[in-house]
């Protein structure tokens, strides 16, 4: 009994990535927060695929990021495929940071996310406005996009944490 | 030389971006790419099978999202019943000061309904909405900064049709805007992509209920330039569309800022179900 107890922690551990991933994909959260009258919303799935994907890439599968943006754009209404797309741009980027960066740091990845992040925020305002009738506020992209930047410090030293349990985890076995 | 071989780097990490697969990846970026840019270009067949095919695949999101929502909307609607049973007294003070003589006011309705229909036959207008509404349960409630729609339960199979008009209770709260086979979703009318037809009354202005992304108020688009609207004038669906039944309440005329908004009557945080017009 102990011994189950033990593999299903390790399962979680293993699979919190890909687990959050899906919980956010399904159920569209965004942690709609009202201070001073401004509206303030993060994108967890920006910074969940871009953290594992820069740090940890073996832990969440590209595959399944590409289901995530399938599911996303269901929960949204948006044209399906479009997060997708944009996921995967994310994954590119942070990829392509992964093999120019000899020596991970926690700085350096927060301003690379924002840059990333503006990236793909235009590329998803640009399809949006060039190709489907989406009414979408460029505004609200961006402040979405800058409160993510800003929570990014916090959410890497969380899953830095949570990685670093599920390798003791393992070590342990 | 150097300019040569830092543009080699960047041609090489690109690549391997792009298309090294990883020790536990399946799939290479590239090729997920370009699977998502085929399945983007599929939006534009709206008919047939692939719309079958999409049909279904949204039914199966929408339940497996409802089921992982599930005890997050039960807490919520533990959250809104327990201040409704904080607010109960003062409610309850304020009914009970007001002189509402509920039978004269139904049979003053009653009077004005008869007389509407006698003046509608004279003029032989002809009533082309359904009056008959389908009760739904909500199956997802996404409100984010980016949508504000509402999934139900009732879809093609049960005679759900694009457009109709969607109430909560007696009040307007927003037209279906995409039909599955066992659910639809309902573009509420705080939705920035939310326009309809509406008329003032009893000033009598037509204008358009324009949704921007506020629950509670909506703006009021194609108002004439000069206009005498009052603060709490109600705002009644115009049915000028052809599309969404006429008179149906949707709020009342406030005044914000020196501009004029529509206070939705119906709160739609706290909607577990709602009637659809057949």
């Amino acid at each position: 009994m102990a011994k189950g107890n033990i593999k299903f922690y390790q399962f979680l551990l293993n699979g919190f990535p890909i687990i959050l991933l899906f919980f956010f994909a399904l159920t569209g959260y965004s942690s709609p927060l009202q201070v001073f009258k401004i509206n303030i919303t993060f994108n967890f799935i920006h910074l969940i695929v871009f953290y594992w994907v820069l740090r940890k890439p073996d832990m969440l599968g590209y595959g399944l990021i590409f289901f995530a943006g399938i599911i996303n754009d269901v929960v949204q209404n948006l044209p399906i495929g479009i997060s997708s797309i944009n996921y995967l741009l994310l994954c590119v980027i942070a990829s392509f940071f992964r093999t120019r960066t000899l020596v991970p740091n926690l700085i350096y990845d927060w301003v690379l996310f924002l840059v990333a992040i503006l990236i793909v925020s235009s590329i998803h305002f640009t399809l949006l406005s060039a190709f489907f009738d989406g009414n979408i506020k460029y505004g609200t992209l961006m402040s979405t996009a800058f409160f993510s930047f800003l929570v990014y410090p916090l959410v890497a030293k969380i899953f830095n944490q949570i990685y670093l349990l599920g390798l003791r985890q393992e070590n342990v076995e | 030389m150097s300019t040569e071989s830092s543009r080699d780097d960047f041609i090489i990490a690109i690549r391997s971006a792009f298309l090294k697969k990883g020790n536990r990846q399946k799939f290479s970026l590239f090729t997920l790419l370009v699977i998502s840019i085929l399945v983007l270009s599929l939006e534009y067949f709206k008919t047939g099978p692939i719309d079958q095919f999409r049909s279904f695949t949204k039914d199966v999101i929408f339940r497996g999202s409802y089921v992982v929502s599930s005890p997050f909307k039960y807490v919520k609607d533990k959250y809104y019943l327990y201040q409704d049973h904080m607010n109960m007294y003062e409610e309850f003070s304020i009914l009970r000061d007001k002189d509402l003589d509920l039978d004269s006011l139904k049979k003053e309705v009653d009077y004005y309904k008869s007389e509407n229909a006698f003046l509608k036959k004279l003029i032989e207008e002809r009533d082309i909405f359904s009056t008959n509404y389908m009760l739904t349960k909500i199956l997802l409630d996404k409100q984010s900064p980016y949508l504000k729609s509402i999934i139900i339960n009732k879809g093609q199979k049960n005679g759900v049709k694009l457009g109709s008009a969607v109430k909560d209770r007696l009040y307007y709260i927003g037209k279906v805007v995409n039909v599955n086979f066992l659910s639809s979703r309902v573009l509420l009318a705080s939705d920035l992509n939310s326009k309809i037809p509406i008329i003032i009354e009893p000033s009598g202005i037509n204008a358009i209920l324009s949704g921007y992304g506020n629950d509670q108020y909506a703006e009021l688009e194609y108002l004439p330039k000069i206009n005498e609207i009052k603060e709490n004038e109600i705002v009644y669906t115009s049915g000028s569309d052809g599309i969404i039944p006429a008179s149906i309440p949707v709020g009342k005329i406030v005044f914000k800022e020196d501009k004029k908004y529509v206070n939705f009557f119906s709160n739609f945080n706290q909607l577990n179900y709602v009637q659809v017009n057949k």
